[in-house]
């Protein structure tokens, strides 16, 4: 029989750039997925006709059950909660990868060359698979999302990954330290899944974007590697492409917030001494009525959105406003930080659910050039990207470049309660004389807004 | 088949480069679509699980295998769906306008 598999993985590459080539611009992204997805079935079909395959019986039940959940789940979960579902599908691409090196592994067949790749790729997969997970929990929140610390958590974290790397060694070289080679492997996975716990504990705040990427990125390296592992070359290609494209996305996204990979990786972001700054002036709450009149009179009004608005789901009604107060003749444009959320690109996405046009929307350098000009700045949600601390060295912020909306001439804050946000430090910009607070869920509060607005 | 010549290197560095050229265009509105998309991509490990369980000898490897590929199965359908809804999204503002 003629072997169908590897013509059908070239056309599947080919369609694999073509997908990512066209996912990279607005107007043919959503055909970009399709050609992916129609590839991908295309080359997991031909993996069928690779002669001397059995266990069938085992593996359509397999992908049976991974693609009844996986569907359901993607369905079902709110468009505010994608960025962790990316994370945890990620975090199973990694541990698919793990298990392709656990098996290669206790074959024990190949040249040791092949087992170095495999353990190579086992490593970096395991640190994604368990960074993916624990990312997934804290922004589900169910574990704290604050960054977690303990003394001496750097030793130990290096402690976990060398002695786990040695019993790698241990396994490769056939050295029987402690306990025989083979068992090696065991502690091996235990210790480097350890490790990628370990490692994501101290991340949280506006970090974790960049370091779902960069899990993004490992996994592709690791189902490259495995791909090598096992002589296949679509998932050499396919592994490889992602990992240099989402290290170049990582790197982009850290660069947005002015943050090193090296620091992020280090975590503790918002673990300064924050508490002994001192911060004068007071929150001044507002009524919806007053916000309404407030906006009815101004000519320019910025909407500021953060992550409030996502949680809320108030992106419609935001949508809605804005409608009405251009109805009005005012001016308005959303001034859109490219880490607001929970991932770059967050508010674009909402928005555009939402159907804001995407004219009205300004990026960061824009919208910093026209703050001067506007006379209310209505910030929905939003507190470390538009926190003034950035520009004060020594806070957990600072360098972070953020919309400078303390340089508008009015300031209302909508926001859920008094506490602090996401990188948890205060934000002076909610005690200066021109900011008032209007307290409560985004959605709710923006209602009342509108239906204040009606009634001028 | 086990790897012996240069042509592995070739192909990985054309790979890092095309990786590269990708990504270095794209507006910040779609990195969240992009990382989903690319985090699609690597769902190609499924052909490797299967692979893996396929050739799988005895109990201990079937179970791993089977384990991975339910895993790179999550991976498929999951980064495949979240993707779309997300430049779904994007399709409905271009129809509006």
């Amino acid at each position: 029989m003629i072997d169908i598999t590897q013509p059908i993985y070239v056309l599947t590459i080919a369609a694999f750039v073509i997908g990512l080539i066209r996912m990279a611009n607005p107007a043919t992204a959503r055909s970009g997925i399709l050609w992916a997805g129609i590839a991908m079935a295309f080359s997991i079909g031909a993996t069928f006709f690779v002669p001397g395959l059995s266990n069938l019986i085992l593996i359509f039940p397999a992908i049976l059950i991974g693609a009844v959940i996986g569907y359901a789940a993607a369905r079902k979960v709110a468009i505010v909660n994608m960025p962790q579902m990316v994370a945890i599908y990620n975090g199973m691409g990694a541990g698919a990868a793990s298990t392709i090196a656990a098996i290669e592994l206790i074959r024990l067949g190949n040249s040791s060359f092949n087992i170095t790749i495999a353990l190579l790729g086992a490593i970096i997969g395991n640190v994604s698979i368990a960074g993916s997970v624990m990312a997934f929990l804290k922004l589900q929140g169910w574990i704290r999302q604050k960054p977690i610390t303990f003394v001496f958590q750097q030793v130990i974290n290096l402690i976990v990954v060398a002695v786990g790397v040695l019993f790698g060694i241990a396994f490769l070289t056939h050295s029987n330290i402690l306990l025989p080679y083979r068992s090696a492997l065991v502690p091996f996975f235990v210790l480097t899944v350890g490790y990628g716990f370990l490692m994501a504990l101290p991340i949280g705040g506006a970090d974790m974007p960049v370091l779902i990427s960069l899990y993004n990125a490992m996994t592709g390296i690791a189902v490259g590697l495995e791909g090598f592992a096992i002589s296949n070359y679509a998932m050499v290609v396919a592994g490889i492409l992602v990992g240099a494209a989402g290290t170049i996305l990582t790197l982009a996204m850290a660069t947005a917030m002015n943050r090193s990979v090296g620091a992020i990786l280090a975590g503790g972001f918002g673990k300064t001494q924050d508490e002994n700054r001192a911060i004068s002036g007071n929150l001044k709450p507002i009524s919806s009525e007053d916000v309404a009149v407030m906006l009815a009179y101004s000519s320019t009004v910025a909407i500021v959105p953060g992550f409030g608005m996502a949680s809320a789901q108030a992106q419609f009604k935001v949508r809605d406003l804005s409608d009405m107060l251009i109805s009005k003749g005012i001016k308005v444009f959303f001034a859109i930080h490219p880490v607001a959320g929970r991932m770059p690109g967050h508010m674009n996405v909402l928005l555009a659910e939402a159907g804001v046009p995407y004219d009205l929307l300004e990026d960061r350098d824009e919208a910093n050039r026209a703050f001067q000009d506007v006379d209310v700045s209505l910030v929905i949600g939003a507190n470390d990207v538009v926190n003034p601390a950035a520009r004060i060295q020594g806070t957990a912020l600072f360098g972070m470049p953020i919309l400078d909306v303390d340089r508008s001439k009015n300031v209302v804050v909508l926001k859920r309660g008094a506490g602090k946000g996401f990188a948890g430090i205060e934000n002076d910009l909610f005690y200066m004389d021109k900011t008032k607070m209007l307290y409560g869920d985004a959605q709710d509060s923006i209602s009342k807004v509108i239906q204040e607005l009606k009634k001028l | 088949m086990i790897i012996t010549d240069w042509a592995w290197l070739y192909i990985i560095i054309l790979a890092v480069f095309v990786g590269y050229e990708v990504i270095s265009h794209v507006p910040v509105i779609l990195h969240t679509p992009l990382m989903s998309g690319s985090n699609f991509v690597h769902g190609i490990v499924l052909v490797g699980a299967i692979l893996a369980l396929g050739y799988a000898t005895n109990d201990v490897e079937r179970a791993i295998g089977f384990v991975g590929v339910v895993m790179a199965t999550l991976n498929v359908v999951g980064g495949y769906v979240v993707t779309e809804r997300m430049l779904a999204m994007f399709k409905k503002r271009v129809v509006e306008k």
